[in-house]
């Protein structure tokens, strides 16, 4: 990541003005991101993706809450052209929140909800980490993020593609970074991720909980937005030539548990995590070695090695669908097979039918 | 009918059992208290009749005639070893056996009317499979296999069917969170109070405490008649409000803590045991593994009880009794506050000074 976080503030004019798109990885990884996120004309106002830059340097945990505090088009107006003198006070409002922050955690005494959802080392630490993988590596575009409502619980569909489950985490930074009311989603994983160590201390901490109608109802009737990818490792471990081809969405459990909570069903298309890791084979000697569901074999993982896993540049877009109301449904609607089954198939059309036209949009994987 | 209710406690010599007997024979609606153990106690019992014997004999019914007890507080199923030596085995035979035994008895006694019993949530186990917060009636994914989860299992098993056959006695399982205090003497608290905490590497368990003040009081309000509006018979969960993971106990007692690969904890924990310094059950791993959050909505709503004390309260009185570790908080908070004031700046506010 140490190249691409300085890119952005010369790379924005750049990318700007040139049609004439460099060849080299990084640049092509930065300047769209920097132009995106500063949403504006100004050019100084690149230093937004690179925020979380100097608390990073700055000696590791103490991150950066002001991106998180406000929308980044607020704080880029904020800093206008004085942006040098500001940055100058913020760092010291930066070091002192920082250790603040760090005060809190060697002491213990910060709060954790019953699913271990740890929101203040979500929003300073994990989620300045996972920022410029959203914004810089793979220049995610979000579209339609106001169908989740303000407040009040809804459950988010998604496509779920890519070997390894980066666009959960992707349309978790969408939702928590471009909802106007800043919302958090809560992701519902497989029960894999709670057996493995550090993935599931991880996932807890950043709100995930095992998929299972108990956790899902319990979240949803608080008022959570809840996010669900039904396809499961079905579509997260399919092969290339299937790449954008829902799997079929389980027995439909997430749209009785939206009937029982009576939330609105999101749909959310992800275009762009079907390329990170072309899937191009499976072994399944390794898979039950490992005891995994999958084993995959892309161009570079596992001959590369650790390097293998090092995700291809694709461009991404996630599209958030009219929400679908279920609260029209008479009580025992959840128990309904056939209306379950019927919003499930228009739910998975709807996601289906998005990723198509999002596809024929697109110019190209990488940009 | 008598004036007063006759209760009968078993696991009366224990710390939890004596404070319950002497609590409840202060209650109005109280007449008598007869405590029952095994071994003599070693705390006061006040003013409670004390017959020693075993509830694994079936001299348990005897005495049950013999004072028309009308309610049963069975407290003497536990995860800790007993007073005297004896050992795993000894335990599960009185967990196990006492409380058929017991319940064999009662089933022949027709003043028995209550029956109130201790079980812990650890019947609902702790796997990566399970949903994240546990209700009365989740379908548990995999049962403990050993220890004293299994035998309140069981336990639990006996009670159900002695109230299928005794319809009218109404029986109240409660089964707790981790129990801690001041003085409780849980293996949870030998755990804590190690000087430095051996945790599952990669791992971060959320716990969940229950007061031992909140174990009396809510004893007391399943042993006698349900309040106005509530309902006292039924299985409750019974837990603080809240949740703490074990590396925030770890940090808030003070205690460095030293991550183990999973595969080497089983190891340590019975290298621990061997030495006699804490018995670090495969049930405690696995809690310290995958932890184990119950919903208390049953609690609140049907049984009527609001804990005195969160889940944090009460790991901060235990914290009290058990001093600051080799790492105590406030230092480190000064040490933190110390840098802050190098650079400049003021944690309490953020600002520049």
């Amino acid at each position: 990541m140490a190249d691409a976080k300085v890119i952005p503030f010369d790379e924005d004019s750049r990318g700007r003005r040139g049609a004439g798109r460099a060849r080299a990885r990084t640049r092509k990884a930065a300047a769209p991101a920097a132009g995106k996120a500063a949403d504006g004309p100004q050019p100084p106002l690149a230093a937004v993706p690179a925020a979380g830059i100097p608390a990073q340097a700055d000696g590791g945990r103490p991150a950066d809450p002001p991106p998180t505090a406000e929308a980044p088009s607020d704080l880029a107006g904020a800093f206008g052209a004085v942006a040098d003198r500001v940055l100058g006070g913020d760092w010291e409002r930066k070091v002192a929140s920082g250790l603040a922050f760090l005060r809190r955690r060697v002491t213990g005494d910060y709060e954790v909800d019953e699913f271990g959802y740890d929101a203040e080392l979500t929003d300073q630490v994990l989620m300045s980490l996972l920022r410029p993988v959203f914004g810089a590596y793979f220049r995610v575009e979000v579209r339609g993020i106001e169908n989740i409502p303000a407040e009040g619980g809804a459950l988010v569909v998604s496509n779920h593609s890519g070997t390894l489950p980066l666009d959960g985490l992707m349309t978790q930074v969408a939702v928590h970074d471009h909802h106007p009311a800043g919302r958090h989603l809560r992701l519902l994983a497989a029960d894999l991720v709670f057996m493995l160590p550090l993935v599931n201390e991880l996932a807890r901490k950043l709100g995930h909980t095992l998929a299972c109608t108990e956790d899902a109802e319990v979240l949803l009737q608080r008022g959570e937005v809840v996010g669900v990818m039904p396809e499961g490792f079905k579509g997260l471990g399919k092969p290339f030539a299937d790449r954008y081809k829902l799997q079929r969405f389980g027995r439909g459990g997430f749209v009785a548990t939206a009937l029982k909570t009576k939330v609105p069903i999101v749909p959310c298309s992800v275009v762009g995590a079907e390329e990170i890791y072309p899937m191009l084979g499976n072994s399944r000697t390794m898979a039950r070695l490992l005891g995994v569901p999958y084993f995959p074999l892309t161009p570079t993982f596992p001959w590369l090695g650790a390097a293998g896993l090092v995700p291809l540049p694709t461009k991404w877009v996630i599209q958030f669908g009219e929400p679908i109301p279920t609260d029209g449904y008479p009580p025992e609607a959840a128990e309904d097979p056939m209306l379950v089954f019927n919003l499930t198939d228009q739910v998975r059309e709807t996601i289906q039918h998005t990723l198509y036209e999002l596809l024929v949009q697109r110019r190209s994987v990488f940009f | 009918m008598g004036v007063g209710k006759v209760v009968l406690v078993t696991g009366a010599a224990r710390q939890l059992g004596s404070r319950f007997v002497r609590r409840i024979q202060h209650d109005p609606e109280v007449e008598r208290v007869v405590a029952v153990d095994a071994v003599p106690p070693e705390h006061d019992l006040g003013g409670a009749e004390f017959v020693r014997t075993d509830i694994r004999q079936p001299m348990i019914a005897k005495v049950l005639a013999q004072h028309s007890v009308d309610t049963v507080v069975h407290l003497d199923v536990t995860g800790s070893t007993p007073l005297g030596a004896g050992g795993r085995t000894q335990v599960k035979e009185t967990n196990v056996i006492g409380t058929m035994q017991l319940l064999g008895a009662c089933q022949k006694a027709p003043t028995v009317r209550r029956l109130v019993v201790k079980s812990t949530t650890s019947v609902y186990g702790s796997a990566p499979r399970d949903p994240a917060v546990f209700r009365e009636t989740t379908p548990v994914k995999s049962l403990p296999s050993g220890g004293f989860a299994k035998d309140a299992v069981e336990v639990e098993g006996y009670v159900r069917g002695f109230a299928r056959r005794r319809p009218d006695v109404a029986v109240a399982v409660l089964r707790f969170a981790n129990i801690l205090g001041p003085d409780a003497d849980t293996p949870l608290a030998e755990f804590f109070a190690l000087p430095v905490l051996p945790t599952v590497f990669g791992y971060d368990p959320r716990l969940q405490f229950v007061h031992q003040d909140d174990v009396l009081a809510v004893l007391v309000l399943a042993a006698l008649e349900a309040r106005r509006g509530t309902l006292n018979s039924g299985t409750f969960n019974i837990a603080g409000d809240g949740v703490l993971l074990l590396s925030q106990t770890a940090r808030r007692l003070g205690k460095p803590t030293v991550p183990v690969l999973l595969p080497a904890v089983t190891w340590i924990g019975q290298l621990l045991r061997t030495a006699g310094v804490t018995d670090f059950a495969p049930e405690q791993i696995r809690l310290l593994t995958h932890g184990r959050v119950v919903d208390t909505t049953e609690m609140r709503d049907t049984l009527g009880f609001e804990p005195a004390y969160t889940t944090a309260e009460t790991f901060h009185d235990f914290a009290l009794g058990h001093g600051p570790g080799l790492l105590p908080p406030a230092r480190l908070a000064a040490a933190v506050d110390r840098l802050a004031a190098a650079v400049g700046t003021d944690t309490d506010t953020g600002v520049r000074r």
